[in-house]
């Protein structure tokens, strides 16, 4: 084992990958510049900084995919991702079903997501439930270094497309692009566990659709990706000095979903708490509850999720983003239920 | 007639004068996020929002500020909404990539190439609602790979709409250099679409002003859209805190730590095709310096010298700027 940041652990698994298949193949937007590692190691030609022409580009990713690449496709963030939409909703996501499974597309689109830095509500989306609602797009959310690597191995082997999200306040490379800019006069609440942490020396897949319990909890079920993990877990402490055993269910993919592990856990304590950084309605939230109910589980739910536009102010930011103290409160108004 | 370059040289220098005064409250950390800054674009606002009329639209992307200032906001208001106060010009929800002004018609997206389709609308609603009146988009060369800035102009001139598309190119696409990623040539682009398309020095505002009206009275007169191609250098490159330029230890390791990491490491491209990546890594750092620290083609140096013998009335009028902008700043921060 040795310790890694979340990007560089991202980068890591993309050039094993790179090594063991020269079809894997990256571009996107300065991608040179984001990706220098890569780009030096190996050249030009296999790490290619596309043009600011995301409907093209990921377009492109499909039809290589198609013809026997294995894409990585970056957009600069995942709210770029609205210029590319038509490409997933109606072509990567379709190839398969309307081959009659006979064609598959396998290619990854990496795109840095999340809010917290004050960067304003163009800039700072989750989007992973607007995604996974699309069937065919496998959506990968991981929050922490080592099922970063893990899981950017599995979706590069995937036959099929995947949106890979990497949260701003993990990747420290991109909050230091995007967000402080080399400044020591801005702070973030990142967290450090999902930042900086242990990874195996060489890479495993990590499966697609393994959601990974964190902490075990008798009271109440808190589910989240990404950063809210990390938020989840410090509630998750917090709620222990208040005599309330919290579960923490990290998802790592939002599709497929881990039903099982989530039925499973909410079963045993008969309340559910999702924590979204996407947009509340009609979304990942919403899902989880169906997919509990339709179990047949008893529960009591809550959830604690972003409700409107991020505002660029980082205090009405912070107000609205799933924080913990949004999830404390909202844990133990499910408590008194 | 020709352009009142005293006018233009005071719109240009508070553009300036104020985002320095942005620069340094972003240092502080007083400014949250990202910042792009029109700085190496004043001529190029200043020769085309002198000819803009009320009723008159903007859409500009997410390096908006100098036009909003020419324009005539309340630069407190911007400040505030810079610091993301909820008195801000947009309440401190849209910062300044989301920027808008609705008594304006002034719209801004860190969408790259957005403004095109928003301008096109935006013309349309003239066309029906104040004839006479124009919209004009604000974009760079990087949003000229965009598909929706494209077809945006086959829209304006199948239509015949009221708009002046104004591209501002410094031949980068964010941190990559434009020609790498560009086929052909952007004039001729603009021109196989069927309007006019002038290639003007965006540091010279006399001939940004006069391009400008040219397409500006087109537009006026139901003639359809022009397309303007300004050449620019921004020396603080993309945003402020560009790793290249920060000009630190920590930043140089950083930029130096991976290249030295992957450049030997086993497997993967052949020595030739890692220096090649090593070249131009190296030449693209090597452009963004000479561009932050030559000082050449810097649009207010240039008007400046045409102005420079009426030294006492330079004076005055770099006095009274200065005086705004910290009046302006103290107010925002008060």
């Amino acid at each position: 084992m040795k310790t890694m940041g979340f990007a560089d652990a991202i980068d890591d698994a993309l050039a094993q990958a790179m090594v063991d298949d020269s079809r894997v193949v990256v571009f996107g937007e300065d991608v040179h510049g984001l990706r220098t590692g890569l780009f030096v190691r190996f050249g030009e030609k296999r790490v290619r900084p596309a043009p600011i022409s995301e409907a093209a580009f990921v377009g492109a990713a499909v039809g290589a995919a198609m013809a026997g690449l294995r894409p990585v496709v970056e957009v600069m963030m995942v709210d770029f991702i609205g210029v590319a939409v038509d490409a997933l909703l109606n072509h990567a996501a379709k190839v398969e079903a309307f081959s009659g499974g006979k064609w598959k597309v396998p290619m990854v689109v990496r795109a840095p997501c999340g809010g917290g830095y004050g960067d304003g509500g163009q800039h700072e989306q989750s989007l992973w439930g607007w995604l996974a609602h699309i069937p065919g797009l496998t959506v990968v959310v991981p929050s922490n270094p080592a099922d970063a690597g893990g899981l950017m191995l599995s979706a590069i082997e995937h036959e099929g497309p995947v949106v890979y999200l990497e949260h701003k306040l993990l990747a420290s490379n991109m909050l230091d692009f995007l967000g402080s800019g080399g400044r020591k006069t801005v702070q973030y609440d990142v967290p450090a566990e999902g930042t900086c942490g242990s990874v195996p020396d060489g890479w495993m897949p990590i499966p697609l659709g393994k959601a990974a319990i964190l902490h075990e909890g008798k009271d109440i079920t808190l589910v989240s990706v990404a950063v809210g993990v990390h938020r989840c877990l410090e509630a998750s402490a917090i709620l222990k000095k208040k005599r309330i055993s919290a579960g923490v269910l990290d998802l790592r993919t939002v599709s497929p979903l881990d039903k099982e592990a989530l039925c499973q856990a909410v079963s045993r304590s008969g309340r559910l708490l999702v924590v979204d950084e996407d947009y509340r309605d009609f979304g990942l939230s919403g899902e989880l509850a169906a997919v509990v109910l339709e179990a047949g589980i008893p529960m009591r739910y809550g959830r604690v999720c972003t409700e409107e536009t991020i505002p660029y102010c980082r205090e009405f930011e912070h107000q609205i983003l799933p924080s913990t103290g949004r999830i404390v409160d909202a844990a133990i108004k499910l408590m008194d239920r | 007639m020709g352009p009142d370059l005293w006018l233009l040289y005071r719109q240009m220098l508070r553009s300036r004068r104020f985002e320095e005064a942005v620069t340094d409250l972003w240092q502080k950390g007083r400014i949250s996020g990202e910042m792009h800054l029109g700085i190496g674009e004043e001529a190029i606002a200043a020769g085309i929002v002198a000819h803009l009329q009320d009723g008159d639209a903007m859409a500009l992307d997410h390096r908006g500020t100098p036009p909003l200032v020419m324009r005539g906001v309340d630069l407190s208001l911007i400040l505030r909404e810079f610091l993301g106060c909820a008195d801000g010009i947009c309440c401190g929800m849209g910062g300044h990539m989301h920027l808008f002004s609705r008594e304006h018609l002034t719209a801004s997206s860190g969408i790259v190439g957005s403004a095109g389709p928003i301008a096109a609308g935006f013309a349309l609603a003239a066309q029906h609602l104040r004839p006479g009146n124009i919209a004009v988009a604000f974009f760079g060369d990087g949003a000229m790979n965009q598909g929706m800035l494209l077809e945006s102009f086959n829209l304006a001139v199948a239509w015949k709409l009221p708009v002046l598309f104004v591209c501002k190119d410094n031949e980068w696409a964010i941190v990559t250099r434009s020609q790498h990623v560009t086929g052909g040539n952007l004039l001729e682009r603009a021109r196989s679409f069927g309007m006019p398309a002038l290639e003007i020095d965006g540091a010279d505002v006399e001939a940004v002003w006069n391009a400008a009206k040219q397409g500006v009275d087109r537009a006026r007169k139901n003639n359809g859209p022009t397309f303007l191609l300004a050449r620019c250098i921004r020396p603080e490159g993309h945003f402020l805190g560009y790793l290249p330029l920060r000009r630190s230890l920590e930043s140089m390791i950083g930029m130096v730590g991976p290249i030295m990491h992957s450049l030997p490491a086993r497997k993967g491209a052949s020595p030739g095709e890692r220096i090649a990546s090593l070249g131009s890594i190296t030449s693209l750092i090597g452009r963004t310096l000479t561009e932050k620290y030559s000082k050449r083609r810097d649009p207010i140096h240039h008007v400046r010298q045409r102005l420079r013998g009426e030294k006492a009335r330079l004076n005055e009028i770099e006095k009274e700027v200065e005086k705004e902008i910290q009046q302006a700043v103290e107010r925002a921060l008060s």
